[in-house]
């Protein structure tokens, strides 16, 4: 008995043990669920394309993105999945542009799927579609426009992105879960897997304080407001709430109860989050109102500390060498 | 002047010179930092096998190798105010270089002159005007001199035929008091500078206005083709150009992928090389290598972690990461050719063949 115990254990090591939860019980459940999310969303919309009757479908969609905009690791990051699906930051308005030139050419690319996937990544994805959806001069179009059209290509694009993506986690997961097999040419040792989700989450956490946060705030002397991640469907401050829930739970699967301070910080920052009322940042223009989404920023970045120090101790990655300092 | 050319023959007696075969034929130099914390100069056969370790005393950023001698120049990183000339042979320092009184190294050099000069790229402290270092190495790397680099922080230096020099002026002005901040990101002009040690500079390309935190850092060369890699010092979600190619009298070419994968590489480029058809650079932060042909067209894009070091092989480029890992890049894709428990650095040094 004791032996068995033994050497399954020395078949797992906590390394591999960690990454096999990671995909089993984290990325594959959330791709599939954001697989399912988004074949609702293409079905919505091509049952009345209407921006009124759509919003629902985009909101949940957009709430399972975030349970996997986070995984940049595989799939999202090659061919161009993760910005065709989220387009964002866009600080050169290519978003607008290219969503308004379709409108105005009419482009013929939304009547079959494989031409849209070919449109620019700026005009397709979520932050394309919520222009047609929420921007109110935008979004008053008719069930017979071409506006639908593009409502209706869209949500079929990020359908088919869904899909794709799903398929790709089913090819990936057997690579990241063999890391340092012989014969896995893409993973050369566990180490490197876990090293791999390790930068995934701190890219994540970085990204919600620097990017998510810090495009809004801008500086104090000139903030940003209208820089708000999905600011028009009034989603801001929830991506952030759900893309720090995701990366807890990621973190939580890795490290199992090897993480407790993690998790710890987790909470509270998400306790900080739910409490801030400035669903989109709005107030980052007055001081009080500022000073309170600065405060949600660097408890982000707190938890990034805890999460890199307490990883890194455990499992003994560190970020790349290249990577943090370059020349 | 015989009497001179006989005194050099005669140190050339007194210091018996190896060449590289003496020290196994390396074909590519690297520098690390191993898992004790240490970081050594490695000698790599074409195969990407270990063919000499020389322990560093602290990281290093690139070498320069003399063309025939089995000697290389390991340069602290910016701003660092020494050299190291190694005798790969014996792993131990020959000489020592102390950048002059207000001077500080940006990280590289290259020999001229069939290796009688090594010219080095420097930082005049009190008014950031980038200037070459010139040192006798027949002469013990005495100081003989210095020109104007035609602009700001002059980064990597690379000699083409006929000892022209090309010059990336990366544009930023930094003070070693104030570590590597960039004191001047607004006004900042990089540049690609062509310049003779006798004659100066004989010709300047700037890109326009809006690429003007484009900084101009790396570059590599392929028959009368310079290749350019560039840092993004504007928002990061800017989809700019990382790469330029230009050939002498022309105007740069830039060239991009394709949105995604340009905005995948994070503004930065880590590495570049050059080979009869293609042009890679590398992004560590994107975890990727772009891969383009000879004409600066997109071919495809290849992820690896960390990934920087990259110059051009026999049969295409080889490629080092900060997980240890050396890569044969060709149309394949990567391929490993070996693994070591230590971080690559920065650059891979190809030796002159």
């Amino acid at each position: 008995m004791r032996f068995t115990l033994f050497a399954f254990l020395a078949l797992t090591s906590p390394a591999i043990a960690g990454i096999n939860a990671v995909v089993d019980t984290h990325a594959l459940p959330n791709v599939a669920r954001f697989a399912e999310a988004t074949a609702a969303l293409d079905e919505t919309a091509q049952a009345d394309c209407r921006a009124e009757a759509v919003r629902p479908a985009f909101q949940s969609a957009f709430d399972a993105w975030m349970g996997v905009s986070h995984l940049r690791l595989g799939p999202l990051e090659e061919n161009g999945r993760a910005l065709s699906i989220a387009f964002w930051p866009d600080g050169r308005g290519m978003t607008q542009r290219t969503v308004n030139r379709l409108l105005q050419d009419e482009d013929t690319a939304v009547t079959d799927a494989e031409s849209f996937a070919e449109v620019s990544i700026a005009g397709r994805g979520f932050y394309a579609l919520e222009r047609l959806l929420y921007d109110e001069a935008q979004s008053q179009y008719d069930a017979d426009s071409y506006a639908c059209e593009l409502v209706q290509a869209q949500a079929r694009d990020l359908a088919r992105s869904g899909a794709d993506l799903k398929d790709a986690w089913q090819e990936f997961a057997p690579v990241l879960k063999s890391a340092g097999d012989a014969g896995n040419t893409r993973y050369l040792s566990e180490k490197e897997a876990i090293q791999a989700v390790f930068t995934a989450l701190t890219t994540g956490l970085t990204f919600d304080a620097d990017t998510r946060m810090g495009r809004p705030l801008g500086t104090f002397d000139k903030p940003r407001p209208k820089r708000a991640e999905a600011r028009r469907s009034g989603r801001s401050l929830r991506n952030v709430i759900l893309s720090l829930t995701a990366m807890r739970e990621m973190t939580a699967a890795l490290g199992g109860d090897a993480l407790p301070l993690s998790d710890a910080s987790f909470a509270e920052t998400l306790r900080v989050a739910q409490e801030l009322d400035d669903p989109v940042f709005a107030s980052v223009s007055d001081v009080m109102g500022r000073f309170k989404v600065e405060v949600l920023q660097l408890q982000i970045t707190a938890t990034k500390e805890v999460v890199v120090e307490e990883i890194g101790a455990a499992l003994e990655v560190t970020s790349g060498f290249n990577l943090l300092d370059g020349d | 002047m015989r009497r001179r050319h006989f005194l050099s023959l005669l140190a050339s007696v007194g210091v018996p010179q190896l060449s590289w075969a003496d020290v196994g034929s390396p074909t590519f130099l690297a520098a690390a930092r191993e898992p004790s914390g240490e970081y050594a100069l490695f000698g790599l056969n074409a195969q990407g096998k270990d063919v000499f370790r020389i322990p560093l005393p602290a990281r290093g950023h690139a070498a320069a190798a003399h063309p025939t001698a089995a000697e290389a120049v390991a340069f602290a990183r910016r701003p660092g105010r020494f050299a190291m000339v190694l005798n790969c042979a014996s792993g131990g320092v020959s000489h020592r270089l102390e950048a002059p009184e207000g001077r500080h190294f940006y990280g590289h050099g290259t020999f001229l002159e069939n290796g009688a000069i090594l010219a080095t790229t420097e930082n005049t402290i009190a008014t950031g005007e980038g200037v070459i270092g010139l040192w006798a190495r027949d002469e013990g790397y005495v100081r003989i001199g210095e020109i104007d680099s035609g602009g700001i922080g002059p980064h990597d230096i690379l000699r083409l035929p006929g000892d022209v020099l090309a010059v990336a002026n990366g544009g930023i002005r930094t003070h070693p008091d104030q570590g590597r901040d960039k004191l001047n990101l607004d006004s900042m002009r990089p540049n690609l500078t062509y310049l003779t040690t006798h004659g100066g500079i004989e010709e300047r390309v700037s890109l326009s206005e809006d690429l003007h935190q484009a900084s101009i850092r790396h570059l590599a060369q392929h028959k009368g083709v310079v290749g350019f890699a560039m840092q993004w010092q504007g928002d990061l979600f800017d989809p700019v150009p990382l790469l330029g190619l230009h050939r002498r009298g022309g105007l740069a070419q830039l060239c991009t992928a394709d949105l995604g994968e340009q905005l995948a590489m994070k503004g930065y480029a880590g590495s570049i090389a050059m080979t009869e058809d293609e042009v890679c650079i590398t992004s560590p932060r994107g975890g990727r290598m772009h891969v383009f042909d000879g004409q600066g067209t997109f071919k495809t894009a290849l992820n690896r972690a960390d990934i920087c070091g990259v110059a051009a092989s026999d049969h295409g480029m080889m490629a080092t990461d900060g997980l240890g890992a050396i890569w044969h890049v060709d149309q394949n894709g990567l391929s490993r050719l070996g693994l070591a428990d230590r971080a690559w650095d920065n650059h891979l040094i190809r030796l002159a063949t």
